[in-house]
């Protein structure tokens, strides 16, 4: 019981990390951004490589995930996706799938369509007990690098300049032009840190989640799902989501393995139904 | 109410429906190529097919404004139920099992409609893709019936209206979905030019206008989403009668997004833009499929990202300026005819 509940707090971290950039971006500029997930994909792809073939430690893989993939996603922000963000809803979904696609497609020519797993260090691997419950290492790693970056992450939002510019461009970001605040580069700074963050949970997350060439479209609805569910406009909201969807996916396939994956869509779409603006969302909306 | 006024608002939109010459010639294309092209019949049977499903999308987000990612949901919901007809023999005549699996999908999308009417576009596009998922997950869990992943196979379907045989050459399928098409088309057509087709427009343009001049909303919404779930439910179930087949890839998630590709080539908001949007899209699928089997998916992306980063509305302009050449012909021709506008397409 204890085990599960543990598992899924992993999970809903990892979900936390991978998901908190397209919360953030789509508050920011309305923008929906289908292909968050292949930012992940990168990121995992990139630890496989520097990991399995260049034989570099599984720990310097991971900051190296976070640079790379930040850095890609600081250039397609810049190249590609600036053009789109004052065209329509239908318009960005159309683009971004669009993306999706060729992610996947270019990601299944150059390292196969097979499942990838990346060779972890033999020190995370296995579980041991604490009080009976029993705790994976990896699983136990997870939680505490996800951890430290939400608590990163909330103190650069509320106590640095950065962050108190960031959520007043999120709030209302023509009162924050008005005020002197260069949103563009608070966006795209926040774009490529979401991206990079995103290949950062792809590269932890490629032990649990899985790894392969369609892995932004399984995970699309669950990033989604986070971001509907948990509101764009702070990162508590979308943390408390991931926690509630990591433990209810994790627990409905343990418990009711027939309508596991039930559970989640479920879930969303009577949060959707209650309240279409996010279960933890201010009530102002703009 | 000045009867001027209703005499002139009938005339209105008596002249918008006006049939006109390049609908004709589209839909006499149609029909020679039942004779003209019979070693292509089978890809043809999956255009015209391909071509209802798009005029379903159309029909809620060319009319209505309602984005949708999960309208395979109808799709496959019809597939399966044609196929589980014809294969435990329920309904025996195609024709009627056609009918009997759109109304099925059309339930459904009753159902689901009022989960669409709130919230904004992220919401939709949430909502209709869970529903989708649902559906897939609900098929993938019930092998016994649905005969989960591996399909349902073994379905025969009976001869259409106990006369017609299919055929492997797709002979009969292709002339039967062109039929189908072609009716269900008239169908569309004459609702989306009536004043309920109209009034679904007020709404896409301003919601709150619209509400405001006495059109409720919400049930022209829940009409239009219905009537649209029925259509993409035939189209699911021509698809299942043609290849007696039906697997869960009519749920997935691709389908939903290939579509609204079909959709944006042909253009939203007229009608023929699914129809011609369907033809390109096969045709240029088949293609790359055959230059690289496996990696088509990677330029139909990059189609995708293009189409929008030119601007659908600059693509928009070829498609209106074909349009405008037609009306100016057409009043050369027929020099006392009134002058008809071109319909604003290319909405959002």
């Amino acid at each position: 019981m204890l085990t599960i509940l543990f598992d899924g707090i992993a999970y809903g971290m990892l979900l936390f990390v991978l998901a908190c950039g397209l919360s953030v971006t789509l508050g920011l500029m309305n923008f929906v951004n289908l292909a968050h997930g292949a930012f992940a994909m990168a990121g995992g792809y990139i630890t496989l490589v520097l990991v399995n073939r260049a034989g570099l430690p599984f720990f310097a893989g991971l900051p190296i995930a976070f640079v790379v993939t930040a850095f890609i996603g600081a250039l397609f922000e810049r190249t590609l996706y600036v053009h789109v963000y004052s065209k329509s809803h239908l318009d960005q979904v159309l683009f971004t799938i669009g993306l999706v696609f060729m992610s996947v497609a270019a990601v299944d020519y150059v390292m196969g369509s097979q499942q990838v797993f990346i060779q972890i260090p033999s020190v995370l691997q296995g579980r041991f007990e604490i009080f009976g419950v029993g705790v994976g290492r990896y699983r136990l790693l997870i939680i505490v690098i996800c951890g430290l970056l939400t608590v990163a992450l909330q103190m650069i939002l509320s106590s640095t300049r950065f962050g108190s510019r960031l959520r007043a461009s999120v709030d209302d970001a023509r009162v924050a032009r008005g005020l002197g605040i260069n949103v563009n580069a608070v966006f795209s700074l926040t774009f490529a840190v979401g991206s990079g963050l995103a290949g950062l949970g792809g590269a932890l997350g490629a032990e649990i989640l899985g790894l392969d060439p369609t892995f932004p479209l399984k995970y699309m609805v669950y990033f989604l799902i986070v971001v509907t569910v948990g509101g764009t406009s702070s990162i508590t909201g979308p943390f408390a989501a991931s926690l509630l969807i990591g433990i209810a996916d994790v627990a409905g396939k343990y418990y009711v393995p027939k309508f596991g994956a039930f559970v989640i869509y479920t879930i969303m779409i009577i949060v959707l139904i209650l309240r279409p603006q996010g279960l933890f969302a201010r009530a102002a909306g703009k | 109410m000045p009867t001027a006024l209703v005499a002139e608002v009938a005339g209105r939109l008596a002249r918008r429906a006006r049939w006109r010459p390049l609908e004709y010639a589209f839909w006499l294309a149609a029909l020679a190529s039942v004779f003209l092209l019979p070693g292509r019949h089978l890809i043809l049977t999956e255009i015209a097919w391909l071509a209802l499903f798009a005029l379903s999308l159309d029909l809620i987000l060319g009319y209505a404004g309602i984005i949708s990612l999960g309208h395979a949901a109808f799709f496959g919901l019809g597939s399966y139920l044609a196929a589980l007809f014809a294969k435990h023999g329920i309904i025996n005549e195609p024709v009627l099992a056609l009918v009997v699996s759109g109304l099925g999908a059309a339930v459904l999308g009753f159902a689901t409609s009022f989960l669409v009417l709130r919230g904004s576009d992220l919401t939709r596009l949430m909502v209709t893709l869970g529903v989708a998922l649902i559906m897939r997950e609900i098929a993938n869990q019930i092998p016994d019936i649905t005969g989960g992943a591996d399909g349902l196979q073994g379905v025969v379907v009976a001869p259409i209206l106990g006369m017609f045989q299919f055929d492997i050459f797709g002979h009969v399928a292709y002339a039967y979905c062109l039929i189908v098409l072609f009716i269900l088309f008239l169908l569309a057509r004459r609702v989306v030019y009536s004043p309920f087709g109209l009034s679904l427009r007020s709404v896409k343009g301003n919601p709150l206008r619209a509400s405001s001049i006495g059109i409720s909303t919400n049930a022209r919404l829940v009409a239009i989403y219905t009537f649209a779930a029925f259509y993409a439910g035939i189209a699911g179930a021509l698809l299942a009668q043609t290849t007696a087949f039906a697997s869960l890839d009519v749920f997935s998630f691709e389908r939903s997004a290939d579509l609204l590709l079909v959709l944006i080539i042909g253009g939203t908001g007229y009608l023929y833009g699914g129809l011609i949007g369907a033809v390109i899209f096969k045709l240029m699928q088949d293609w790359i499929a055959n230059l690289t089997p496996q990696y088509w998916q990677f330029w139909i992306g990059l189609v995708l990202v293009l189409i929008v980063l030119v601007g659908r509305d600059r693509i928009g302009l070829w498609t209106g300026g074909v349009r405008a050449l037609a009306e100016r012909l057409m009043r050369r021709f027929a020099p006392g005819a009134a002058p008809v506008p071109v319909p604003p397409g290319e909405g959002r």
